[in-house]
């Protein structure tokens, strides 16, 4: 515990150093797996409580296009366009939660009204084609320059430290969260739902809490993507394909750990680009077609994910970890 | 009446019929091995381009084609059963739900490697049919037909036969038909290998249609999880009912305002239902 403190300040250093040693392709991808690790992140911060959304592309597409599309037709600056953003996530999140507690809708239930909440958004996306450019995506009007005020910044470098600290302070609330008591309540509510409410745990409050919790961070993480990318499109940030895969980088990284999301994002990401610089375009299936495989092995064989692994070999050294 | 809706009510029956035979499959998965598959939709699309490989590339006639798409894909179900489910068929429902979205991914990616991203097609050009002003494709409605044989098929195997009855047995109560003597591993193999039989019909029927391309299923795979939920999980009955619920829907929203808005209502429709009555339409 004690060599805890210093390692991770060290590790902070190397982060913060890290743009200065790469490349401007190295450092791309380091943005990439910061901003899907937060996003990541804010996934895991219900799903390891078994609630497993898989509409979790319904908020980033919120986050991606309503700040693009403020700015673009209202010239509003980002600054105000990601709040409101985030806070429509949250109500969106809120007017499914809410039923969705009350009438205890859980487990594949759970995980299909979710789903069809991702369709929802995407297809809305792809219907209001004169204002979002349809399939085809939009691009938020460019400043020209780094601006602050449009929250663009062509440096890769500039943008990396706003990815990082925005990574960072989506590891501080997970901390935070794991160390208040609604996550002991949570653990509770996921075991026995009645025994949890029978015990005086207030089962609606902590489920909505830390449901508005992530889908606000994920909208959050969805427009810090747009400003980076300044590019977005409905597949990208919305559907099915974008809800699996947040659960499943989650799930290989482990969503019961701290780092685990990250570990999720650095892999998918790096196993992705890897097998695209290998392969070239001619086999533009390879990656994915790897990826679902290990997906498939992963939740087989490691429920508990890579950071899992790591953890339970670490906790009893020389002996296999426990098996789940 | 106005003679476009009418024919946009029409075509919502006939899209209703080949939703009801995928919502009747997935369901009866669900309702025996109580899992479901996500990668459902997918399987239909490795039926889709079984058949129109076996037509364009090996140069069979459609009907043989057709046969040989059904076979392999029942011979898919028993394999997703045998490698993905059971090894965790003990661990959390959502697990099982989450390993068969890792086969979506694969099979989507695998049919990009092996097909590319280009639409396919049969080469089919089946007439138009004409009943008084309304226009009826023949493919749509050799679908719709096809589609309620297969359905009409399903229900004198289960009703009749003794292994139909084993298997709603086993849906019914697990734990005692395991005590009387009935091998699970097999009615779920079996369960399986029908439910990707009625997959690899409907991938038959919806080749008449549309073109197949390796991101089909995510056209497909949602509104069937839909029509099932709203059926009520594992109810075939109820899942049959809320196929042409939802095609309805999508057929004259889709007529009134554009195809995305439809679907875009559907889903609406579906979520609220299921937060206002998450035991299904026909539930109790």
């Amino acid at each position: 515990m004690t060599a805890r403190l210093p390692a991770a300040l060290a590790a902070l250093v190397l982060l913060l150093l890290l743009p200065l040693a790469l490349r401007d392709y190295f450092l791309h991808i380091a943005v990439q797996v910061l901003l899907w690790g937060f996003i990541y992140t804010a996934w895991s911060m219900m799903g390891r409580f078994g609630l497993v959304s898989l509409g979790h592309g319904a908020f980033l597409g919120i986050g991606g296009y309503v700040p693009a599309l403020l700015w673009n037709h209202y010239d509003l600056t980002p600054w105000l366009g990601i709040p409101l953003s985030v806070l429509l996530a949250a109500l969106l999140a809120l007017v499914v939660g809410y039923p969705a507690t009350r009438m205890r809708v859980v487990g594949h239930y759970y995980a299909l009204v979710t789903l069809a909440l991702s369709q929802v958004v995407l297809l809305s996306m792809i219907a209001l084609r004169d204002m979002t450019g349809g399939s085809l995506g939009m691009t938020p009007r460019s400043a020209g320059r780094a601006s602050w005020y449009a929250l663009q910044f062509p440096e890769k470098s500039e943008f990396y430290f706003l990815a990082l600290a925005l990574w960072l302070a989506g590891l501080a609330l997970w901390l935070w969260l794991e160390r208040s008591m609604g996550s002991k309540a949570l653990e509770a509510i996921n075991e026995d739902e009645g025994a949890a409410a029978a015990i005086g745990i207030d089962v609606m409050r902590e489920k909505l809490r830390v449901t508005l919790i992530s889908a606000g961070l994920t909208a959050l993480g969805g427009g810090a993507y747009v400003q980076y990318l300044m590019y977005v499109n409905p597949e990208t940030v919305s559907g099915v394909g974008v809800s699996l895969q947040i659960v499943f980088a989650a799930i290989a990284g482990g969503m019961y750990s701290l780092l685990g999301p990250t570990i999720g994002a650095l892999l998918t990401i790096v196993l992705a680009e890897g097998l695209r610089v290998a392969f070239g375009t001619h086999f533009i299936g390879a990656a994915n077609t790897i990826y679902g495989v290990l997906l498939v092995l992963f939740i087989i064989f490691m429920p508990r994910g890579i950071a899992g692994l790591v953890e339970g070999l670490l906790a009893r050294p020389g002996r296999p970890a426990a098996a789940e | 009446m106005d003679i476009y809706l009418l024919e946009a009510v029409m075509n919502g029956v006939l899209l209703g019929g080949v939703l009801a035979l995928l919502a009747l499959g997935l369901n009866l998965i669900f309702g025996v091995v109580d899992v479901v598959w996500i990668a459902y939709a997918e399987l239909v699309m490795c039926g889709m381009y079984a058949e129109w490989w076996l037509t364009d590339s090996a140069a069979w006639p459609v009907l043989a084609a057709s046969a040989a798409a059904i076979a392999f894909v029942a011979l898919l179900g028993v394999l997703v059963h045998l490698l993905v489910i059971a090894p965790i068929l003990g661990s959390a429902p959502i697990n099982q739900l989450l390993a068969t979205g890792g086969l979506l991914f694969f099979l989507q990616s695998a049919a990009t490697l092996l097909f590319g991203t280009d639409f396919r097609n049969l080469g089919l050009r089946l007439p138009v049919i004409e009943f008084g002003d309304i226009f009826i494709s023949l493919s749509r409605l050799i679908a719709f037909v096809a589609a309620l044989l297969g359905a009409a098929a399903l229900y004198l195997f289960l009703s009749r036969s003794f292994l139909g009855t084993a298997i709603r047995a086993v849906a019914q109560d697990r734990e005692i038909m395991g005590l009387m003597g009935v091998d699970q591993r097999r009615i779920y193999l079996l369960t399986s290998a029908i439910g990707g039989g009625l997959a690899g019909l409907a991938a038959c029927l919806l080749l008449l249609q549309y073109d197949v391309h390796p991101y089909i299923g995510l056209t497909f795979g949602p509104i069937t999880f839909m029509i099932c939920v709203l059926g009520g999980l594992g109810n075939m009955i109820g899942g049959f009912v809320a196929a042409f619920i939802i095609s309805q829907i999508i057929a004259i929203a889709g007529y009134y305002v554009s195809i995305e808005a439809s679907y875009v209502l559907a889903f609406v429709v579906f979520i609220a239902l299921v937060l206002l009555r998450p035991q299904g339409i026909l539930g109790k």
